[in-house]
């Protein structure tokens, strides 16, 4: 099936199986690595991205159903060579080590903000409970956020 | 960072950020199953259905048939293509049995999850659905999932070995045995309890990926895997394949975590190097998560007897410890060797006299166990600190005043314990205070004599672990001691280009633990030089030829070290030189923020930047200097690293829900000195969640039929963030007076610690309806039901 989709500002007209996950869009025909993919029940989030401006896990919608969306990757984050403020606030607060979960939380953590911009420990904690890190302990991506959202 | 100073600040202990991170954090970062491989073929494997099965026969032709499909083959087709069975490094014991192990079952599929036959195709998603074209006729045979069912030997799993006992391994004290039947026959308070370490699925959020590339002439071959150990994986990969070892280069591109679960040499990366050499073209095998569920190790898997005698007073004289193993259906590079690990730590932090233990392990038709964070020392941990408590509890005195009566002394160290181990420091009061003190033990435990009243629905309970940790994976001749195959040094090269830029090549094999930012750290420190002109080069057996890798807690109090020592070297020629050239006495020379001065002659001063281009033209160095600025430091540690600490954990128990809520968790932990104190913590953090989730959530599953039943994420309690707390972290500083740089390991800790804290918390909240024990995971369902029981129990 043809399907156009604007990814990082990009418009790609690809010819696609109807079975393709969104992910495997991205990450084979697109060349678009940073996603990753963690699991094969929707349960992990790594392979979090942004659709119309909105976490989703790239693994439960197909790639036939982004024809017409805007998709942001963790590739289309930064600007101008500059990490976006998510990403900036994960460096500062340690808020990754191996790095395979860290760029569907940026994502997820983004779309979090965008709804909630002031939220509480316990709204961060919520908020990214769609989203596993086996190495963090989540202490510093809960404190990755919660500074991104004050600023600092 | 510019320097603008002669001196650069001091780097060594700042909370530096990682430079590992904006490629991480920006998708530039590549894993193994990111690779464009062009022309690769992508290898799937048809696996067992059944834990327990003779294959009858392995029908191909429909797979072959299909589209994409190149090549199939049963385990049988593949058997000219090893040298050797699978590599188990650990007999533990002359006598262990071992079972002959292929990548691929012949004649009989030992758990669910063996591989029975792989398929060869252009794409993965063609590899997998060929795989389903497989037709392989089974005759089931019964399972063996309980370990004292597999001991009994009612089911003999591997026919050729006439039994399932793998092994029996001892740590008799000489003198000991009869002294500890006395020491228990005479005791005032005697503890039996009897734990089951629960097995658990490591999960590491990347699954594990391989592709192996072929040249096209000469033999030689690159193995790309998300693996914790390149350099053992290729030496062993070169041994079971038969490839001569130099012809074989391993390398790992960014690993997505480890765990343990990647320290191995596994089927699929043996199958891929076969297959891309057999083919000559490149192969690649990406794992999905449900089968990394059953194809990838499991940790933990033991039940433990666990006795401990003590004088009225409540000095602990004597510990007696029996051990039954899970091994799963086949040895895999370290299983048999897991308990061995925990074998020296059953005493903990305490001064105990009298030691006995066995440990007695046995196959199951699961999927094989192995080394697992901690490995061996947080079972070892479990188990002490579980009946320390109830020692307390049965003496009726507080664990933290029982804890303080046994501690080893702080004037005792360097401690040579009963076992013939020195434990090099420690100071356990000292690291119990401070928790306690974070944890308002006190005011904690005065709320819960109001709260838990006869009635209450939420009861309050606290709980602590003291922990002793034997890691820093190193003595070789130690390790050689307990028929490790292998040694346990680590390997550094220091080397100064000529324009003062420094590459520093380790053999630790880094997967999220941010040494390219500890090594250059240590470097900077070292050399006075800015951590940025600093590059660390690992995880390629080109460009790192050298090297036993990450895992045990041994990358920075061996490999860390190591490089240490290597700037030492570097440090020593550059002063022949400096000396030389600036015509002065060696002895005459100081070395600081990188630059030689001649003692009391100021202005005679030679930078390590002039130095470095010196050696590099060789045009002026003295006689008999070779050229260039480079030091090789082969580092074994005269002693293992002892890390300690004490955590405490508060919990509320909703007795009619049977739900725990952690209320708050305190880790203080002694690392000696840490080199980046926000690495440091990162690791307590995911380690102390990783127990913590050992203790609540999380548990391998299996139904009598030996099938996982939660063989997904969407079943197998990974917790997330909302289900966990935040943490209050502490520290006590203990040098290691075993290394330079005073450190010990860290990455294990947190786990060590966790699981003991929490499960003590759980019932001492719960010790006033008469519960004294907690099976893992203390779920919901299972508080309950132990509340019920206990209930029950009473009012009859």
């Amino acid at each position: 099936m043809k399907i156009s989709v604007t990814v990082n500002g990009t418009v790609h007209e690809s010819d696609v199986e109807p079975r393709t996950l969104l992910v495997h869009y991205v990450r084979e025909t697109l060349g678009l690595t940073g996603t990753n993919v963690g699991c094969d029940t929707s349960s992990c989030g790594a392979c979090s991205l942004h659709l119309d401006g909105e976490a989703v896990k790239s693994c439960t919608v197909l790639a036939v159903q982004a024809d017409g969306a805007q998709v942001t990757t963790i590739e289309g984050m930064a600007t101008d060579g500059e990490m976006h403020p998510m990403q900036k606030a994960f460096m500062e607060n340690h808020g990754l080590q191996c790095g395979y979960c860290t760029p569907g939380m940026v994502m997820a953590a983004t779309s979090l903000l965008k709804e909630n911009p002031n939220p509480t420990e316990a709204e961060v904690r919520l908020g990214l409970e769609g989203n596993l890190c086996r190495c963090t302990g989540y202490h510093n991506i809960v404190k990755s956020v919660l500074a991104c959202a004050a600023g600092e | 960072m510019t320097v603008t100073d002669d001196r650069p600040a001091a780097v060594l202990g700042t909370r530096m950020l990682r430079r590992e991170d904006p490629a991480l954090l920006t998708g530039e970062a590549k894993y193994t199953n990111d690779l464009a491989l062009p022309g690769a073929l992508s290898l799937a494997l048809a696996r067992s259905p059944y834990a327990h099965a003779r294959i009858l026969s392995v029908d191909l032709s429909a797979a072959l048939a299909a589209p994409g499909v190149v090549a199939a083959y049963a385990g049988a087709d593949l058997s000219s293509l090893w040298a050797a069975p699978m590599p188990c490094a650990w007999p533990v014991t002359a006598d262990m049995k071992n079972p002959a192990h292929y990548p691929v079952a012949i004649g009989k599929a030992a758990y669910v999850g063996d591989a029975v036959a792989v398929v060869l195709a252009t794409s993965e998603s063609a590899a997998r659905d060929a795989v389903e074209l497989i037709d392989v006729q089974y005759e089931p045979l019964p399972a063996v999932v309980d370990l004292e069912d597999a001991l009994s030997d009612r089911v003999v799993i591997h026919d050729e070995l006439g039994t399932n006992k793998s092994y029996t391994w001892d740590l008799k004290i000489e003198d000991h045995e009869g002294a500890i039947d006395e020491a228990f026959a005479s005791a005032a308070h005697v503890v039996k309890e009897r734990y089951v370490q629960q097995r658990l699925l490591p999960m590491a959020m990347e699954p594990r990926a391989v592709a192996a590339v072929p040249q096209p002439f000469g033999g030689d071959i690159t193995l790309y895997s998300s693996t914790q150990v390149p350099h053992i994986l290729k030496i062993m990969s070169a041994i079971t394949l038969g490839i001569p070892e130099h012809q074989v280069r391993v390398t790992t591109p960014a690993v997505g975590g480890g765990f343990g679960s990647k320290l191995n040499v596994y089927a699929e990366e043996l199958l891929c190097l076969a297959l891309a050499r057999k083919h000559k073209v490149p192969v690649r095998w990406n794992e999905e998560r449900t089968e990394n569920a059953v194809a990838t190790i499991h940790g933990r898997g033991q039940i433990q007897h666990m006795e401990l005698a003590a004088d009225a007073a409540g000095k602990i004289t004597a510990v007696r410890v029996r051990i039954l193993g899970d091994m799963g259906a086949y040895l895999q590079l370290v299983t048999p060797g897991i308990p061995l690990l925990g074998a020296f730590l059953y005493a903990g932090v305490y001064d105990i006299p009298l030691y006995d233990f066995s440990c007695t392990s046995v196959f199951t038709t699961l999927t094989p166990t192995d080394a697992y964070r901690g490995a061996g020392r947080p079972e070892a941990t479990y188990a002490i600190e579980r009946a320390v408590d109830t020692l307390a509890r049965q003496m009726g005195i507080d664990p933290m005043e029982l804890r303080k009566r046994n501690f080893i002394k702080k004037e005792q160290f360097p401690y040579t314990a009963m076992t013939g181990l020195v434990y090099d420091s420690g100071n356990h009061l000292a690291a119990a205070e401070k928790a306690a003190g974070l944890a308002d033990y006190e005011g904690v435990r005065a709320r819960q004599a109001t709260q838990n009243v006869p009635g209450a629905t939420t009861l309050l309970g606290i709980g602590q672990a003291s922990y002793f940790e034997m890691c820093g994976l190193a003595p070789s001749r130690v390790l050689a001691s307990l028929n490790y195959s292998a040694g346990g040094w680590e390997a550094a090269t220091v080397r100064v280009l000529p324009t003062n830029k420094i590459q520093v090549v380790t053999g630790t094999a880094p997967h999220g633990q941010g040494h390219e930012t500890s090594w250059s750290m240590i470097v900077a420190d070292k050399l006075g030089v800015s951590p940025d002109d600093i590059d660390v080069l690992h995880s390629d057996t080109a460009i790192a030829p050298l090297g036993l890798d990450t895992y045990g807690s041994r990358s920075l109090p061996v490999g860390g070290v190591a490089i240490a020592m290597a700037c030492d070297k570097v440090i020593d020629k550059a002063k022949k030189i400096a000396a030389h050239q600036l015509e002065a006495n060696e002895d005459d020379l100081e070395f600081s923020g990188g630059t030689f001065t001649v003692k009391g002659s100021p202005g005679k001063t030679m930078p390590l930047a002039a130095i470095a281009f010196e050696a590099f033209t060789a045009h002026n160095l003295p006689d008999g200097l070779e050229p260039n600025l480079e030091a090789h430091v082969t580092y074994d540690p005269p002693n293992f690293s002892w890390p300690f600490g004490t955590h405490i954990c508060t919990v509320e128990v909703d007795t009619e829900t049977g739900q725990v809520t952690v209320l708050q968790y305190v880790a203080v932990d002694d690392c000696g000195n840490q080199v980046n104190p926000l690495i440091v913590e990162g690791q307590v953090h995911g380690g102390v969640i990783q127990g913590l989730a050992q203790a609540l959530f999380e548990e391998a599953v299996y139904d009598d039929d030996g099938n996982l039943k939660n063989a997904s994420l969407a079943e197998y309690l990974v917790p997330a963030a909302s289900d966990v707390p935040g943490l209050t972290l502490g520290f006590t500083v203990t040098p290691s007076p075993t290394n330079q740089l005073g450190v010990k390991g860290i990455g294990e800790a947190g786990t060590i610690g966790a699981a003991p804290a929490v499960i003590n918390a759980v019932v001492d909240a719960l010790s006033s309806l008469g519960i004294t024990n907690m099976p893992m995971p203390a779920s919901p369902h299972t508080v309950w039901n132990a509340i019920q029981h206990a209930q029950n129990g009473a009012s009859k």
